[in-house]
């Protein structure tokens, strides 16, 4: 008997964020009112794309220097950010792709919409990717970036983050989300924060100093794990399968 | 008291913000030079099989305004139903493409090849289909729909997902519209009346 993938882990809805959170002004009118039809996961959702190191270029996942100048680094905090991409069994995901996103030190993006009076760094892009080895590990160097004011309430600020978008093994598994930083009053105040129900899953997504990580004169660790919907694993000869 | 489970929760998603595209799609968002290209923005090779087809639409909120900010993800299988990573599958289908909704119209758009159909987990086949994914300033938890194919009316009555849906008069939203030149036209509705089913897979 062997075993097979066959199906995902239902999603725990209390978990996450619900669609509508006033406090968070655009949700109310780009969430859905009618619930989402349940349906068991088929081949489509527990199928998903695979990505190869072939599409990694050598800067990919080292934020200060992808975007900079031959010679330049981006400015800010350096550090490193590291972890595990795992599923709910806590088995690690090999081969997951980790593409992340941030602002520069001063708080500032570079899109053309965005409009903060924090300058851009003319070093810092702002994206970088990595895939996880085959226990599931990844790890990218980048600047701390800033905290940003945005326009929700009249005085509502982001904490400093930074956006993750993980792929696993499914296409059902795709996630957003964004990593917090250890110790950082902002948190407690922000309404997109405060999109999740729980004090308790707030915390699974700040980022703990790891100073044994740290690498002396040069970048101060975060370690941040993510934790991507579990696949079932069936018997083979149980019953008929698909992948 | 009792022993606990040896599981772990998910992590809580957050919304992609309005600045998604600077990750997912940088060259798109102006930020050229750090990777050669975007992910997901071609979706076939030299030579695949079937019929080659266009799906483009728009992302409306609830006021029936088009989203310029959005970004869709969509998965399906080759014209024989196989998922790319399966046995025997079109090497030429790559199954996975990503699209930003443009900054002016709000519209996306695929150019692939139709799907054929893909066996439910009991050996029974689906219609053909195309699994989305979208997520935008404001969308909490990314939302999975399915389009399937207007012009497949008898595998559309037998699909064992279309079946399952409760209130019937909402099944036209995930119809992609032929629009007769390979192109099906699929309007993803938020909120409001005409509100696009999601899954909660
Ligand atoms: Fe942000």
């Amino acid at each position: 008997m062997t075993e097979k993938p066959s199906g995902l882990f239902h999603r725990d809805r209390g978990w996450h964020p619900p669609a509508l959170t006033p406090l968070y002004k655009t949700s109310v009118k780009r969430s859905p009112a009618a619930a989402p039809i349940a349906m068991p996961s088929t081949l489509s959702e527990d199928t998903g794309p695979v990505f190869t190191r072939d599409i990694l270029g050598p800067q990919d996942a080292d934020l200060i220097h992808n975007f900079a100048s031959d010679g330049q680094s981006a400015i800010g905090p350096r550090i490193i950010v590291y972890g595990r991409v795992l599923d709910e069994t806590g088995r690690g995901v090999p081969n997951a792709l980790v593409e992340v996103w941030q602002a520069n030190a001063g708080g500032r993006y570079r899109h053309k919409k965005e409009s903060y009076l924090a300058p851009l760094d003319p070093n810092f892009g702002g994206c970088g990717r990595v895939i996880t080895d085959e226990q599931g590990n990844y790890e990218f160097r980048t600047i701390q970036p800033g905290p940003y004011p945005w326009p929700n309430g009249p005085n509502d600020w982001r904490p400093a983050h930074i956006h993750f978008s993980i792929f696993g093994r499914s296409f059902g598994q795709r996630l957003i989300t964004q990593m917090y930083f250890e110790g950082d009053p902002m948190i407690w105040q922000c309404p997109i924060v405060g999109t999740i129900p729980s004090r308790e899953a707030i915390e699974t997504l700040v980022a703990a100093l790891d100073m044994r990580r740290t690498v002396p004169m040069d970048a101060r660790a975060y370690k941040f794990d993510i934790v991507l919907r579990g696949v079932r694993q069936t018997m083979f000869e149980n019953r008929l399968e698909g992948l | 008291m009792v022993q606990k489970l040896d599981t772990l929760k998910e992590s809580p998603s957050q919304t992609a913000g309005p600045y998604v595209h600077i990750g997912l799609t940088p060259n798109f968002s102006g930020i050229t030079g750090v990777y050669e290209s975007d992910l997901g923005t071609t979706m076939l090779g030299d030579a695949p099989k079937g019929e080659r087809i266009t799906i483009t639409g728009r992302v409306l909120d609830g006021t029936g305004t088009p989203l310029r900010d959005a970004l869709l993800e969509i998965w399906h299988a080759d014209a024989s139903g196989i998922y790319p990573g399966q046995d025997g599958a079109d090497a030429d289908v790559y199954g996975w493409g990503r699209c930003p909704t443009d900054m002016d119209s709000g519209t996306f758009r695929f150019d692939t090849i139709k799907p054929g159909a893909v066996k439910n987990r009991d050996g029974t086949p689906m219609a053909p289909h195309v699994t989305l994914w979208i997520v935008a300033r404001g969308i909490n938890l990314g939302l999975h729909t399915r389009m399937y194919f207007a012009d497949e009316e008898a595998a559309n009555d037998a699909d064992p997902v279309l079946k399952r849906i409760e209130h019937q008069v909402r099944v036209p939203t995930l119809m992609g519209q032929p629009q007769g030149d390979g192109t099906y036209l699929f309007d993803i509705h938020l909120q409001g009346p005409g509100e696009t089913i999601f899954f909660d897979i």
